[in-house]
């Protein structure tokens, strides 16, 4: 079986993986990197979105061994200690989540969009999620949350 | 009540977000047990067929299987029970048919539990799974209910004739008959209320382990009702006893109905984990969530208002058959009954209503609680028709809502409600307004200009939340009360535990329950946690569903904090040298009345634990506990008002404003109030514009996954303009109603309503759910021959 080796979170990690084990396998089992979530088995929910590289990415539709010397960057190591992301930031104060799952893949998308945009529009927002399902917020604080978070990173993270 | 920054009324910022911003929320599947096993549950791939064996050999034999146990192993166990008695129409109880955990002899549906294959890991317990020989004997399959009802049908279990449950009915139907004979206009009206499948993001999940040190079991489960899953696991399909057997719900990734359910799993889970010694971990998969967790709706009703010449509503007349699925789901039974017909007064002082509602068993996943339960379809059917009446009479949509109100409350309905108060001119003023209304024909016509079709719809609607009384509901069948606890811990220093037997799955109770606490005692809102979801930890509570947790598990923590008080009161006159009956108690301080002499919370609990000078004959300790069993229902009402763009040559709908005015009670947290009634809009935005689960006439569904199943994107919906005005409920002393359902209730109708308005130029009079593109595209073009 493969070993990988990748920094994850600023940290080098390396596992023994088979060769269809997912990077979000990875993640969550290997590494027991739980905030980055699975709901859907056709990469349709985006709850598993991490960066590797710098870039969005759904983890569960790269394999562990694509990800082979990368630098993945998941929700747990968006914030710096106890202070919060300015994004996650926006989320809390705009209610931008509220069971919580879909969460971690909204805010690592959300971060994407600000390093490319840094003052998205609304319609802009709602179209960069089109890869991110929420079921309990209709999206409309999200969105908020997002244009603000842009707002408060000033242009990159 | 202070009001303070973090007091009740106040947009308090919620206390569960950092750790579910962070990465370090607790889902069942972050949950890991030293010596877990994996179970992969085998499924039925077909709807309707005798097992004439299964041969488990090679799935036994493959690399790292542990054990594949089948419903002959598990035979003996009791089956999965359902939570109401539901009696027809002629007195006779419904069929209740045997639902075994893992299937025996029969499959029923599409994802029906077959095996469990339990393996060192996960993908050995899949593979294995596929080594599974099931002997399938194909039988014809009903997978609607016109199949369910038409002659000869197959028939779902030998004891339901036609594969009728029950038929039900409610209401006066000699007075109801009496009132459409003297009637000016009668009118009619048929909708289907489409079936859904609910897709809370986080898919469902269970542990169980078998401690046999203590045998005790523990299972962690996505539930909404840990105490719930605890009497029906233990007492109905186990047989094991409640002190020995504990549920934690931890974190939960959104409910919306479909984690009510006492589900097969959870059974094969904690029996197996049972069987091996060994805890045994299930992830559910999405592919197998849309065939497993409980579907909603999907109903078919015809019903006739009859008027009096003048628009007003003489009677209401509704016709319904319900697809209930191939077994009967904790709640199923009530859905389309109690939490349905009940609900057909509406706004309305109609003064002769009669519902009849005939429920099939079909080869389709179970029917459950889907966001609304009931309430949406009746709220569909019902302002529907009232759209339908005001265009056959000439009449405005408007008035001829305004002309049937209610206005005086209490008002008792025909169909059993009796509304506290209301005020639905109030909520109809506001969304007219916050929508502006009046301003539409100039919307309309630049639209037109565009080429485009504007519509706009409203609907004016009740719901009943918080479901109760006890002794009412059982009356009617409900197996379970419908009461809830709060238990409110004062620590010895003054900070504070506060125990509910709600579950937080979204809803930020541990924030909202917190204001209320902390509003109360005086006590920092920080210094204020709430424990929820854990059996071991939590007293008896039935969790969270129907609009419930604040009006009812609110109200019984509000009365175990004026319990709190109570005793303090007593502790504090001691320390006062005063009478208890002049001690007030006012923003954590004990004060006797009239003079400066006083003592802070924090003092009286240190006393209340080291009861060193202490009243004779009080117990030390601050800690209650009350049970809330609620008088009533609550009354949430409100109006809601939808404007959409056609265009004509594609049938794309565009969803261009969304106005909710809403009356849910006093509200504690405002902000996420709104989020409630953001997320419920878009619940039924989504049915009303793009959900549909589609079964095939062989029973393999059609829609089972996001690529064939749309679910609300981003894109697909504007921001809401949610509006408030309140009136208290009169029964509770908080004053709340409810908030969690009443977008998923309201806006269908309105949608509908507003796309039937855009196309009625183009001589389109009806539009079914969802309102896709390809569906107006097809009505415009029918009308146009």
């Amino acid at each position: 079986m493969p070993t990988v080796t990748m920094t994850v979170n600023g940290m080098e990690r390396s596992g023994t993986v088979e060769g269809r084990t997912l990077l979000v396998e990875f993640l969550r089992e290997n590494l027991g990197l739980t905030g980055t979530h699975v709901g859907c088995d056709t990469s349709q929910c985006g709850a598993c979105v991490v960066h590797v590289n710098g870039t969005s990415v759904k983890s569960c539709t790269c394999l562990a061994v694509q990800a082979d010397g990368a630098d993945v960057t998941t929700i747990e190591g968006l914030a710096n200690g106890a202070e919060l992301h300015p994004m996650q930031e926006a989320f809390r104060e705009h209610h931008g989540l509220q069971c919580g799952f879909c969460t971690p893949g909204m805010v690592m998308s959300a971060v994407d969009l600000a390093n490319r945009n840094p003052d998205p529009s609304e319609h802009e927002v709602r179209e960069w999620l089109e890869g991110n399902l929420c079921r309990c917020t209709g999206y409309h604080n999200i969105v908020k949350a997002v244009r603000a978070g842009a707002q408060a990173m000033g242009g990159g993270s | 009540m202070s009001g303070n920054g973090t007091g009740i009324g106040a947009s308090v910022k919620r206390k569960e977000d950092t750790r579910f911003l962070t990465g370090r929320g607790r889902y069942t599947d972050d949950i890991n047990l030293p010596g877990q096993l994996y179970g992969h549950i085998l499924r039925s791939p077909v709807a309707h067929a005798d097992i004439g064996g299964i041969d488990t050999s090679a799935a036994m034999a493959a690399p790292g299987v542990h054990a594949v146990f089948t419903g002959k192993d598990m035979e003996g166990v009791g089956g999965i029970p359902t939570g109401w008695l539901i009696h027809s129409k002629d007195g006779s109880p419904m069929v209740e048919p045997a639902h075994p955990a893992l299937a025996l002899g029969k499959v029923r549906y599409v994802g029906d539990c077959v095996a469990i294959v339990v393996a060192e890991t996960r993908e050995q317990a899949k593979e294995a799974a596929n080594l599974v020989d099931v002997d399938y004997r194909d039988l014809p399959a009903v997978a609607s209910i016109e199949a369910a009802e038409a002659n000869g049908a197959a028939q779902v279990f030998d004891e339901a004739p036609g594969n009728v449950c029950y038929d039900w009915e409610v209401g006066d139907r000699a007075a109801t008959d009496a009132a459409f004979e003297n009637a000016a206009h009668v009118v009619s009206i048929d909708v289907v209320n489409n079936r859904l499948v609910p897709n809370a993001i986080e898919p469902r999940a269970a542990i169980a382990n078998f401690d046999p040190a203590t045998s005790e079991y523990t299972l962690y489960t996505t539930s909404q009702n840990p105490h719930l899953v605890r009497l029906l696991l233990g007492a109905f399909v186990l047989g094991l006893p409640e002190h020995k057997l504990r549920i934690v719900a931890p974190d939960v990734g959104g409910g919306f109905g479909s984690k009510i359910p006492h589900y097969a799993e959870e059974a094969i889970l904690t029996w197996t984990a049972g069987r091996l010694g060994r805890p045994v971990k299930w992830t559910c998969e999405r592919i197998d969530a849309f065939k497993s967790d409980t579907h909603g709706r999907d109903h078919i009703s015809t019903a006739k208002l009859a008027l009096d010449a003048d628009g007003k509503f003489l009677g209401l007349h509704v016709t319904t058959k319900a697809n209930l699925g191939a077994y009967l789901s904790t709640f199923a039974t009530c859905v389309p009954t109690y939490l349905y017909g009940i609900l057909f007064a509406g706004p309305y002082t109609t003064p002769a209503v009669y519902c009849e509602v005939k429920s099939f068993f079909t080869n389709t996943v179970p029917v459950d609680a889907l966001r609304g339960a009931g309430r949406p379809e009746a709220t569909y059917l019902l302002e529907r028709l009232v759209d339908k009446a005001a265009h056959e009479l000439g009449m405005d949509r408007v008035e001829i809502r305004r002309k049937n109100f209610v206005r005086e409350f209490p008002y008792q309905t025909p169909v059993a409600l009796q509304y506290d108060q209301g005020d639905y001119d109030a909520t109809l003023d506001l969304a007219l307004d916050a929508s502006d209304w009046a301003g539409f024909e100039a919307r309309r016509a630049e639209s037109a200009a565009r080429g485009k079709l504007r519509g706009i719809g409203i609907s004016t609607f009740i719901e009943a939340c918080g479901i109760a009384p006890s002794a009412v509901v059982g009356s009617l069948g409900a197996r379970a009360g419908l009461y809830e606890s709060g238990s409110v811990r004062v620590h010895p220093t003054g900070s504070v535990s506060v125990f509910t037997g709600t579950h937080s799955h979204g809803q930020g109770h541990e924030t909202t329950f917190a204001q209320i606490v902390s509003d109360m005692l005086g006590v920092d809102f920080d210094a204020v946690d709430v424990v929820h979801g854990d059996s071991a930890k939590i007293p008896f509570g039935m969790g969270t569903y129907g609009s419930r947790s604040l009006a009812v598990g609110g109200t019984a923590i509000y009365l175990a904090v004026e319990k709190v008080i109570e005793k303090g009161r007593k502790i504090a006159a001691h320390l006062l040298e005063a009478s208890v009956e002049d001690i007030e108690f006012e923003n954590g301080s004990f004060t006797v009345a009239g003079t400066d002499r006083s003592t802070s919370l924090g003092e009286v609990a240190l006393t209340a634990y080291v009861p060193h000078n202490y009243p004779e004959g009080l117990e030390p300790g601050l800690e209650e506990t009350a049970f809330y069993d609620p008088l009533n229902f609550t009354f949430p009402a409100g109006t809601h008002v939808a404007e959409v763009e056609v265009d004509p040559e594609t049938g794309e709908v565009e969803l261009v404003a969304v106005t909710g005015a809403d009356d849910v009670g006093r509200v504690i947290n405002p902000m996420i109030v709104a989020g409630q009634l953001h997320g419920g809009l878009a619940h039924g935005i989504g049915q009303a514009l793009m959900e549909e689960c589609v079964y095939q006439d062989d029973g393999q569904l059609a829609t089972g996954s996001y690529l064939d199943y749309t679910m609300p994107r981003a894109a697909d919906l504007p921001n809401f303009s949610i509006n408030h005005n309140t009136t208290l409920c009169t029964h509770n002393p908080l004053g709340v109603k409810g908030v969690g359902e009443v977008g998923s209730i309201g806006i269908p109708p309105a949608v509908i309503n507003a796309v039937i308005d855009a196309l009625r130029p183009l001589g389109v009079n009806d539009m079914a759910m969802p309102a896709t593109s390809q569906r107006v595209w097809q009505a415009i073009r029918q009308a146009q021959g």
